[in-house]
């Protein structure tokens, strides 16, 4: 509408960007309405009654039904505009069902974007168009933000918690990617590019962005590594948690209250796994704090998210020796490893779970890819031992 | 135009003022007198809003094109953070209340002074004292933490002289405390015979709910500040999550003080401006209770409204939901004030001298400045324009286009009372009328810029937003021009203004009963009030039979 040099409007690409827009819009007429009621008054007033026109003013007190007019009728636009405003909150807030995961974690002064096929990006973020992508973002330093204007997305990126966001872009196009909380130095520097592309061109830059091996495939090493399979067998008697079908469940704790299980709680259940216990479980897992970076700890939930897959689930097998627990790789069936009295009675499945499949469908080359092996991290499957026991299910 | 003054032909100074009562320095520096303190804050904010307008002209030139020309980043972010931390608390928080207030608010009650004259000027020497500290953290190499000091940041990852700005901050809070304290027990105990509560000029009301608000904020800030300081010092883990802290905590503790402390600043404008109009409108204020009460509303519910700064910061949707809605209940109470406003100036008689047209200048610049904290206030939109330009205008638009207007209204109003001299009108009208145009300029590009996604605090920024830049930096140049005018020629009237006589623009209120410059002890006699404030029947009547 305005010449490209020249713009007094942002770009409108996402499908939240009409309806702030529109709520804008709506503000801005009260603003003006308001602005030019009380500008035209004045004028008049001070040309009607300057003191040369108007030598003798009239003392009035003041008059209460005027006063409840314009405190009433303000007060009914004020609550007009925050009702709106409060509907178009909620919408920001939550991501659709549908929507695809991708993780981003911010330090100072660059963006890293990381697709759950294992796509990573450094101040550069391609999107799908017509996909709703939901952002899990976490800082590694200070306090950034995250802000797309063009899709009138914005959320502070905070250390030591996920925050979320999510848009659908409509057009393709390449968009700005800012940092809009102050970082220090060059935090205007902290800038990049969004790039919303057609399904058929995102698909063919995932295939070619040189990814190895899926997010999952890493979080299953790192879950390995970490020991974890030791305590989250899956068994019924294990020390830990059953963490098949964990993720996007409500699951009772200790005291009683009902969590839901998302990216949060499982990352505090990792880091500081006393402040959550889970019903029938004692307080003895150790802190993983200082021994996981951002990346792992993405890597690590998406595995978590993964143990859903197409209705089947990983066993994981140990043995008795010290040795790390590295054969992850056998998917069964996993409906014989629902033990009752585990407190893991799998809900009904939330909408969470086809996201991370959807999701890692479209980002891996390889048709199976949790059965991806990573290179150097995998030993051959080790046969189950005599004290294995089925695993493949596990909670913090 | 014209004024309202009629001078009659020779008036003489009083013989025995404020201002002759002792020549020393130390009759100065060691003062009790509530107006030689007023004065002492009126050239100690002069100088630092001096250097924060320094600040501002400098970040403004860096603005001029999107590439980093006059400064490296580091400087830029000192720039705006010494901008940013001398004008909100060593300006705009003293700058009605320690000056203006500090010098009309005993003489409009008809006291002889403040309750606590030692603590008064014991509050002007802290106030110093802290502003020593926050200056040699500038001196000896800046502070770059912008003026919210957001952890971890600057708890953590800077290595600039944080602890010693924040003590300075700290420090001067007390003399803000102070002086909320004296003004609280100065209203309540020291009102001269028949001055009532509903007699009080709305200037005492406002600054009676800008005290509450001082005394009960204000140590938040010295809490929190310390605890930047001890994490900062002492590596205890408060704010810093890596030390097993929480970072959004700041954010609360800050807010809790900063967002009452925008309260701070623009209550005792909307006190001048309350004085101002009727005066010029020869006319008694329309609503005096609602005007009054929606003060007291401001200072009540600018305590609640704190996360609203917080949306994106990643709280809880409900706790969203309920600041949002009071920040939108909060607006109520501005909005009657404006119309009251406008409603005194219904059937005036409306002269134009300069205090008016800096108040008439503040309705529409408030009126804006508010308005677009609709869309603040409002979430949907708030986590599209938070932290970005928008907001930068929008508070621009209430702290310098309702703020300082406002106290420039009212250092012209009271200048005669405090000098005993008229300001020249021809050039202060004209600095008005550059001010309210050049404030414009500078800052009405600001909200396109900020709708179009331009974060604050950048240093560089992408090129399709230069045109509007140009425009706010050459806005500003004009600003500049409006608000360096006025120290010409009001330091040119000390000595050559007009005399102005007890009562120049023949306005009500106690104050304008003494003499000009009031002498030592304010009133020579208790005044005794038999009248209700903006009493401008019987003034106007007076004036008839003067004219």
């Amino acid at each position: 509408m305005l010449p490209q040099y020249f713009p007094l409007f942002p770009e409108s690409a996402s499908t939240l960007s009409p309806r702030v827009d529109a709520l804008f819009f709506f503000i801005f007429g009260v603003t003006i309405f308001f602005t030019v009621l009380v500008a035209l008054l004045i004028c008049v007033f001070a040309v009607k009654y300057r003191k040369d026109k108007h030598p003798v003013p009239v003392q009035i007190h003041g008059s209460i039904p005027l006063e409840i007019f314009w405190t009433l009728v303000p007060l009914g636009i004020a609550m007009v505009i925050f009702a709106w405003g409060a509907v178009l909150f909620f919408q920001e807030k939550h991501p659709p069902k549908s929507s695809m995961d991708i993780y981003g974690v911010g330090k100072q002064w660059m963006w890293k974007f990381q697709h759950p096929g294992g796509q990573r990006e450094i101040n550069n973020l391609h999107v799908p168009v017509g996909r709703p992508v939901r952002m899990t973002l976490i800082s590694q330093d200070v306090i950034h933000d995250f802000f797309v204007p063009a899709f009138r997305a914005q959320m502070d990126v905070i250390p030591g918690r996920y925050t979320y966001t999510w848009f659908e872009a409509t057009k393709p196009g390449v968009y700005h990617l800012f940092c809009n909380q102050y970082c220090g130095t060059k935090h205007s520097g902290m800038v990049g590019e969004v790039t919303a592309m057609s399904p058929d061109d995102y698909e063919a830059w995932l295939r070619g962005a040189g990814a190895f091996g899926s997010l999952a495939t890493h979080g299953q090493n790192v879950f390995a590594s970490m020991g974890c399979p030791t305590c989250h067998t899956g068994a019924d008697n294990a020390r830990g948690p059953n963490l098949y079908n964990i993720y996007g469940r409500m699951e009772r704790m200790s005291d009683n209250r009902l969590v839901h299980v998302d990216e949060s709680y499982i990352r505090e259940s990792i880091l500081n796994p006393s402040a959550k216990i889970v019903y029938g479980f004692q307080n003895i897992m150790p802190t993983f704090q200082g021994q996981l970076n951002e990346d792992e700890m993405i890597e690590l939930i998406e595995y978590i998210k993964s143990l859903t897959y197409n209705g089947q689930l990983l066993q994981l097998q140990t043995n008795t020796q010290q040795e790390p627990p590295v054969n992850l790789d056998k998917i069964q069936k996993g409906v014989d490893v629902m033990q009752p009295g585990t407190n893991t009675t799998p809900m009904p499945r939330t909408s969470a779970v086809p996201v991370t499949q959807e999701a890692q469908e479209p980002s891996t080359a390889e048709p199976a890819p949790r059965q991806v092996v990573v290179p150097g991290k995998q030993k051959a499957p080790a046969k189950p031992s005599t004290t294995a026991r089925p695993k493949g299910e596990q909670h913090p | 135009m014209s004024t309202a003054t009629q001078v009659p032909a020779a008036l003489e100074m009083p013989r025995d003022t404020y201002l002759n009562a002792g020549y020393g320095v130390k009759s100065w520096f060691l003062t009790k007198d509530h107006k030689r303190i007023a004065i002492l804050y009126l050239v100690s904010i002069t100088m630092f809003f001096l250097f924060g307008g320094l600040m501002a002209v400098l970040i403004r030139l860096e603005l001029l094109t999107p590439a980093p020309d006059l400064f490296q980043s580091d400087t830029y972010n000192k720039l705006f953070t010494m901008h940013g931390i001398t004008m909100v608390f060593f300006f705009l928080v003293p700058s009605i209340p320690a000056t203006l207030g500090n010098f009309v608010l005993p003489m409009m009650i008809g006291a002889r002074d403040l309750a606590f004259p030692k603590v008064n000027l014991a509050s002007w020497y802290i106030f110093m004292i802290g502003a020593c500290f926050t200056f040699s953290a500038y001196i000896s190499g800046g502070v770059d933490t912008g003026w919210t000091f957001y952890t971890p940041l600057s708890t953590s990852y800077l290595n600039t002289h944080v602890v010693a700005a924040a003590l300075g901050i700290m420090i001067a809070g007390f003399a803000s405390i102070f002086t909320g304290l004296n003004f609280i027990v100065t209203t309540h105990r020291m009102r001269a015979p028949g001055m009532t509560w509903f007699r009080l000029p709305l200037f005492v009301w406002s600054m009676y709910a800008v005290s509450l608000v001082q005394v009960l904020a204000t140590p938040v800030l010295a809490i929190t500040l310390i605890l930047v300081a001890l994490e900062r010092g002492f590596h205890i883990g408060i704010f810093n999550p890596q030390l097993g802290g929480d970072p959004v905590l700041f954010q609360h503790m800050f807010w809790f003080y900063s967002h009452p402390a925008v309260y701070i600043m623009i209550l005792p404008g909307f006190g001048v401006i309350s004085e101002v109009i009727p005066c010029f409108s020869r006319k008694r204020i329309f609503g005096y209770s609602a005007v009054a009460f929606s003060s007291v509303a401001i200072g009540v519910f600018g305590f609640l409204v704190w996360a609203h700064h917080m949306f994106a910061a990643g709280i809880s949707t409900y706790s969203a939901l309920v600041f949002s809605l009071l920040s939108f209940i909060i607006a109520i109470p501005s909005a009657i004030k404006v119309f009251n406003w406008t409603a005194t100036m219904y059937k005036g008689s409306i002269h134009f001298n300069t205090p008016m047209l800096y108040a008439l200048a503040f309705i529409g610049l408030f009126t804006i400045g508010g308005l677009t904290g609709l869309f603040l206030a409002c979430l949907g939109i708030d986590m599209h324009v938070t932290a970005t330009y928008f907001v930068v205008a929008h508070f621009h638009y209430v702290m310098v286009g309702g703020m300082l207007v406002a106290y420039l209204a009212g250092l012209h109003f009271w200048w005669p009372k405090m000098t005993g001299r008229m300001y020249p009108e021809p050039p202060a009208q004209l600095s008005a009328l550059i001010t309210f145009i050049g404030f414009n300029i500078t800052f009405f590009p600001q909200f396109v810029l900020g709708y179009m996604g331009m974060p604050r605090r950048y240093h560089t920024y992408p090129p399709e937003f230069q045109v509007l830049n140009v425009l706010s930096t050459a806005g500003a140049s004009v600003l500049a021009v409006g608000l360096l005018l006025p120290m010409f020629y009001l330091l040119w009237s000390l000595k050559y203004g007009e005399i102005a006589g007890n009562n120049p623009y023949r306005a009500t209120g106690l104050e304008w009963q003494t003499e000009s410059p009031p002498p030592m002890h304010n009133f020579h006699e208790t005044p005794i009030v038999t009248q209700e404030a903006y009493d401008y029947e019987s003034m106007n009547e007076e004036e008839v039979v003067i004219g």
